[in-house]
């Protein structure tokens, strides 16, 4: 055997099976994962996945954060719904301080929340659609989540992570500009919405690659601890928006919409079912917060001077504003003690806040329950037995957010 | 809804007599705590009895209470039951020098990765889990990063000369 000869590992040809590593960078799979997988042929014998590439430790940095500073850090996590985190974080926040939102207040959160599930599960949508081959679906929508950013824009100064809101409500109330933008979106969006659908839900060669990939039944999706759309694809009307309101949910009217067979069609459906309904319960909030009148119509956070940060340009000018200002920053507030679950529906799921304080500035422990975290251990069972390139739709349908997993 | 925390309680204190403990309802949630051995039973006795129903696993996770001498270590399971939409949370405490708790993940397909990540944060060896190690850090860490012995830098430190980085 000459030299030149590629030395093959010792057994390599005797393994009917091939390794492939898909990750931890490959373009498509949206993040930084890594997959083991191993092939035969193009069958998926079997999947090993592995997360960690950017843990962040925000779970120990929380430990040492006054609450208003934790706020940033809960935006990092699903990134492409941070406003659904920021208010969670807050609502858990309000829950154990004792604080009372006024409706108002609750309206807004309620009208950014459903923003930000449409703008999460407009990329998992389209981005299901790119790796199904259909690139137009994707740079259509792009320009309407474009304007929520925008929205979050006018609202809060910033786009991807928002820090909005603080505990007790907003930082300032909504501008006009706000919201024409959000009629604006109500007005344009339905239609386009419509057209996307259009593109992939009864086109012949997005139903062949999504139908009967990946499913899963709705047992074994709720002993793996699946929640949000995932969960409702495979049949089961679980939503924490109904079964635990929160942020005055119940004076809504929405339906919840389920799937069959979980697999990677039914829950593109549900997706886009989802986005329907959020437009309905944006429309129904909006005309909420509009028959506000006079001095209510003000209202954007509650009475609570001991733990919202108050607007700056009463720092400056209130000697009472200035004393909080300076009593939140400087931690001087303790919190009460105590333990308390809160969670809410985030785009992909239960994102729950498990807070544990023991009457000091800082959290004594506090743990997100990410629901990405949890469903993708599913993957290994769901994958199995499938194509390559199902694999590939079935990480994108199931809406797998790198900086959620690794909290 | 019909399944009422007086009930569960009942329940518990029915089979497990005093063995179950430490009933208190905070900001809501019934919270019960259990001796580690028995954090199985507790947990399949919630699961197939048919008026209880907890078959769903919400969270996993540890606490570690350095002052606690004997149960340094708690490990919570938030438990669901999504008939009735009843969430109740359960602890178990355990020895920081003997960590071993009962693995979950027969019972909850979802425990399997919550438990390598309370492992690699806390060190809670689980008794029979599939494929314990470490998740979220490095496979060569030696240490269990969120015990509290180990704090985040002093904020207040002045022996770092980073006088482009601000501190």
């Amino acid at each position: 055997m000459s030299e030149h000869h590629i030395k093959l590992p010792e057994g390599s040809i005797e393994k009917q099976t091939t390794t492939l590593n898909l990750g931890p960078t490959h373009p498509a799979t949206h993040g930084v994962f890594q997959n083991i997988l191993e092939l035969d042929g193009e069958r998926i014998v079997s999947a090993e996945q592995t997360v960690g590439y950017i843990h962040r430790a925000f779970e120990k940095i929380a430990e040492r954060r006054p609450l208003y500073q934790i706020t940033p850090l809960t935006d990092r996590l699903n990134y492409c719904s941070a406003p659904i985190n920021n208010m969670g974080w807050h609502i858990t926040c309000e829950k154990l301080l004792n604080v009372k939102t006024p409706k108002r207040v609750d309206y807004l959160r309620i009208i950014i929340m459903e923003l930000a599930r449409i703008s999460d599960h407009l990329i998992c949508n389209s981005i299901v659609g790119v790796d199904t081959g259909a690139f137009t679906g994707f740079v259509y929508v792009m320009q309407y989540r474009e304007l929520i950013y925008e929205i979050y824009e006018e609202i809060c100064g910033s786009r991807l992570t928002t820090n909005i809101g603080r505990i007790g409500g907003f930082e300032r109330n909504f501008t006009n500009a706000a919201f024409q933008k959000l009629e604006k979106f109500l007005n344009e969006y339905p239609a386009v919405l419509k057209e996307f659908e259009n593109l992939f839900t009864r086109n012949r060669i997005f139903m062949e690659r999504t139908m009967g990939v990946g499913p899963i039944s709705a047992e074994r999706a709720i002993n793996f601890g699946f929640t949000g759309p995932n969960l409702r694809a495979a049949g089961v009307d679980y939503d924490v928006r109904v079964h635990s309101p929160y942020s005055s949910y119940e004076d809504m009217d929405f339906e919840i919409p389920v799937g069959s067979t979980g697999d990677c069609y039914d829950r593109f459906l549900v997706r886009n079912q989802e986005m329907y309904q959020s437009i309905s319960i944006i429309r129904q909030a909006y005309q909420k917060v509009q028959e506000f009148k006079g001095a209510e119509a003000e209202i954007f956070h509650a009475d609570v001077p001991e733990y919202y940060l108050p607007e700056k340009k009463d720092v400056y000018t209130k000697m009472e504003a200035l004393i909080w200002h300076f009593k939140i920053v400087m931690g001087e507030i303790d919190m009460p003690k105590g333990e308390v679950y809160n969670s809410v529906e985030g785009a992909n799921g239960e994102l729950g806040f498990y807070l544990i304080s023991d009457g000091g500035r800082a959290p004594y422990r506090l743990h997100f329950r990410r629901p990405c975290f949890i469903y993708y251990q599913a993957y290994e069972e769901m994958s199995r037995g499938s194509m390559l390139s199902d694999a590939i739709i079935l990480m994108s349908s199931l809406n797998l957010i790198a900086g959620e997993m690794d909290g | 809804m019909s399944l009422t925390y007086d009930h569960i309680k009942s329940k518990l204190t029915e089979k497990f007599s005093d063995q179950v403990t430490n009933f208190e309802e905070l900001y809501g949630m019934l919270s019960f705590e259990a001796p580690k051995e028995m954090n199985l039973k507790v947990m399949q006795f919630l699961f197939d009895e048919p008026d209880l129903n907890f078959r769903f696993l919400t969270d996993l996770t540890s606490v570690h209470y350095p002052d606690n001498a004997g149960r340094e270590l708690a490990v919570v399971y938030h438990l669901h039951n999504l008939v009735d939409n009843v969430r109740v949370r359960f602890k178990v405490f355990t020895d920081i020098n003997s960590p071993d708790v009962f693995t979950a993940a027969n019972l909850f397909s979802a425990a399997n990765w919550m438990e390598r990540e309370t492992y690699d944060f806390y060190g809670i060896n689980f008794i029979g889990h599939p494929n314990l190690k470490r998740i979220l850090n490095v496979d060569e860490m030696d240490y269990f990063p969120m015990r509290k012995e180990f704090p985040l830098e002093d904020q207040t430190r002045i022996d770092k000369d980073d006088d482009m980085f601000g501190r």
